[in-house]
């Protein structure tokens, strides 16, 4: 798939829609770093990254962003609505995609030169991340796979760290997704090869409850490494106890790949 | 040629002439190559033609997009989704330069400096002279590669009519404003699309129009069915219906909609819908039949104040556009290096890349029935991995370059079309791109295959 006849994008455009932004930019111009933009998983919205994530990459120097999925979408939709954003940042752009925004990332890689991007528990093996979601919460899961909602639920989300009223206060935020979204994201096949060479990090948990290891393991190997992992956290790492840690490395790496 | 001292050597640097939307996405995928890139540009901004501001310019104050955003924008950097579905030339420039700017190549851009010579030094490296617009001392410098993105839409290629005529005569290039129409007795020669254009402006200002073409063309309306008529028009490529089908189905389509041109005293197209540059206009046809604008034959000469035509009929505009289109220009190397023929069009495998000098590249050179953004996007792409491939696989790249370089124009492009001085390069947008992607797929990396 080389991507260059795009017959659909030329004959019926993804309609525009108002597309929700969360931005926390760092005190003082100055510091030459791109900007960050976060893309959430289903269910999650750019509440789950303002709660830790974008302040602290502020913090650290990056301008940080965060883009909502579109109500009703599919995956082609949310890929557009991450390009659209990214396209409108001052600057070339580093995405960060969590869950199934790290698979709405890998195929905006296709259609965008990302400066650099991060897959964080990455859902790029939609049958593998069924099956985990199947055992963990079947009830939740099952109804999404017809046109159903899809609602996640505690033990796949977060560790025992998490204190229980955070944990229960973080999934009533939770939205439901209808629609074709988690179907498609359970049987896609291949994401396309990203454009412009950026170089790509892998992070996860190996107690990820819905992104089992070896599914990390191939996804990081398809981009050419090993996945960084952080043993212990659940399946959101933004909101997990233990959050600060896989941001201060994917910064950490940035700040590495950046000054190459 | 002797190396001398007063010689800057850039090594493996890429020159690319231009930063228009051409040498823009030239730099850009160059750099993304890794490819150190010097850009020259003779003026002080981005934007080339698109920029209202350059001298050279060819928009005017109501150009706006003939083809739709989605088949006009770089496949890599789409357009706002909320711009309309035919932005305004002013929305263009924008979009240029917040392009140059998020990919940060203004800093590989030298403003206010021309190329005034671009010569082999054997080796296929390339010693280009520069000097600053305003005048001034000379510099040569000596280039791995040269990347052309001068446009071809500056160079006015004016109709040659005898006699002198007294009345105000300009090029459609120097045409900016409908307030230079108002209230005036004005005569448009020419029926592409910026002749059409510059018609329904005077029909909306002017006092008389008169608007001359030479040939009956397929009058495209903008919107089919509700949608940008060239997303329709896709539609069918999708469906890869053959040339015969969409031929019938265009001419029903413009049958049933803008209807019968020769009603409106227009000649009948002397040619098969698809087989010139399209044009795309959904007022002319309007004002015809408001009686705004009159159809006229080709202009025959000049007399003083009045203008004489091809069917004897004399008519005394007090002002003549001529939108005779534009010709590319490439005055700062030798003709031969491009082969370009006595009438001053190169030949080039894929309108692109000289046949004889692998380190030569043009691009934006194309007419195409979508924007051109998207086919020089990939024809930089293509440049710039053949140039990476000559360095890390020189057998291949060898390979490849025999292979190609002697492709004759008939050989992708199976695209009929009338035979005037303006449509030698016309393609077809998707045959175009099939035949790029092919090239694209042969100048890949070896293992880059995942």
């Amino acid at each position: 798939m080389s991507g260059i006849l795009r017959f659909a994008d030329w004959t019926s455009p993804v309609p525009p829609v108002e597309r929700e932004v969360a931005a926390v930019l760092p005190e003082g111009a100055g510091r030459d770093r791109p900007p960050l933009l976060f893309v959430p998983g289903l269910g999650h919205g750019p509440w789950a990254f303002a709660e830790h994530w974008l302040g602290h990459a502020a913090a650290r120097g990056f301008p940080a962003y965060a883009v909502g999925l579109r109500e009703r979408g599919d995956l082609r939709a949310y890929a557009h609505d991450v390009v659209q954003v990214a396209a409108s940042l001052p600057r070339q752009t580093v995405l960060i995609g969590h869950g199934a925004g790290a698979l709405i990332v890998a195929r905006a890689l296709g259609r965008y030169p990302a400066r650099a991007a991060v897959l964080a528990a990455p859902v790029l093996h939609g049958w593998a991340a069924l099956g985990a979601a199947l055992r963990a919460n079947p009830a939740g899961t099952l109804p999404a796979m017809f046109g159903g909602t899809l609602r996640l639920n505690r033990a796949q989300l977060f560790s025992a760290a998490l204190p229980d009223e955070r944990a229960d206060a973080y999934l009533s935020r939770m939205t439901r997704t209808a629609g074709r979204a988690p179907r498609q994201v359970a049987t896609h096949r291949t994401v396309p090869r990203p454009v412009g060479n950026p170089p790509v990090l892998v992070v996860g948990s190996p107690d990820d409850r819905v992104v089992p290891r070896s599914s990390l393991d191939r996804t990081a190997a398809g981009y050419g490494s090993a996945p960084l992992l952080f043993p212990g956290m659940g399946h959101d790492l933004m909101l997990d106890a233990d959050w600060v840690e896989p941001i201060d490395a994917i910064l950490d790496w940035l700040d590495k790949e950046l000054a190459v | 040629m002797q190396d001398t001292p007063d010689i800057a050597d850039r090594h493996d640097a890429v020159c690319v002439v231009g930063a228009g939307g051409s040498g823009l996405a030239a730099i850009k995928n160059l750099r993304e190559h890794g490819f150190a890139v010097d850009c020259y540009e003779r003026d002080t901004s981005v934007g080339g033609a698109w920029n209202w501001r350059h001298d050279r310019s060819p928009v005017y104050a109501g150009t706006h997009l003939i083809s739709s955003r989605p088949l006009t924008e770089f496949p890599d950097f789409p357009m706002p989704d909320s711009w309309p579905d035919y932005p305004h030339h002013s929305q263009l420039l924008s979009y240029l330069e917040r392009y140059a700017s998020h990919f940060g190549l203004g800093e590989h851009i030298w403003f206010g400096t021309e190329v005034v010579a671009v010569t082999p030094v054997g080796d296929g490296r390339w010693d280009v002279t520069t000097r600053s617009t305003g005048g001034g001392v000379e510099r040569t410098q000596r280039y791995a590669a040269v990347v052309i993105a001068n446009g071809h839409n500056w160079s006015p290629r004016r109709p040659d009519i005898p006699g002198e005529f007294r009345g105000q005569l300009l090029h459609a290039g120097a045409y900016k404003d409908p307030a230079q129409l108002r209230g005036r007795k004005v005569l448009v020669v020419g029926g592409g699309n910026t002749g059409c254009d510059i018609a329904v402006e005077a029909a909306q200002q002017a006092g008389t129009v008169w608007h001359s073409t030479r040939r009956g063309y397929w009058y495209a309306p903008k919107y089919v069915l509700g949608r940008p008529a060239d997303q329709v028009n896709d539609l069918l490529l999708k469906w890869r219906l053959p040339l015969r089908v969409r031929q019938w189905l265009y001419h029903w389509t413009v049958r049933l909609t803008v209807g019968d041109v020769t009603r409106y005293g227009l000649p009948a197209p002397d040619h098969r819908p698809y087989e010139s540059h399209p044009v795309i206009n959904s007022q002319l046809v309007y004002y015809l039949g408001h009686g705004r604008i009159t159809p006229v034959p080709d202009v025959t000469r000049f007399d003083g104040a009045s203008v004489e035509l091809a069917d004897g009929r004399r008519i005394e505009p007090e002002m003549v556009i001529t939108a005779t289109g534009y010709r590319p220009s490439f005055d700062f190397l030798a003709p031969e290096l491009l082969d370009i023929d006595a009438d001053g069009r190169p030949d080039l495998h894929l309108h692109a890349f000289a046949r004889k000098h692998p380190t030569l590249a043009v691009v934006g050179l194309v007419q195409g029935d979508a924007g051109v953004f998207p086919l020089v996007h990939w024809q930089t792409v293509a440049v710039a991995r053949w140039l990476r491939l000559r360095d890390t696989d020189p057998v291949r790249a060898a390979a490849v370059q025999q292979k190609e370089s002697t492709r004759p124009l008939r050989a992708w492009s199976r695209r009929v079309v009338v035979p005037t001085p303006r449509h030698w390069f016309e393609v077809d947008h998707v045959d175009y791109l099939r035949t790029l992607e092919d090239l694209l797929a042969q100048l890949e990396p070896a293992g880059a295959a995942r």
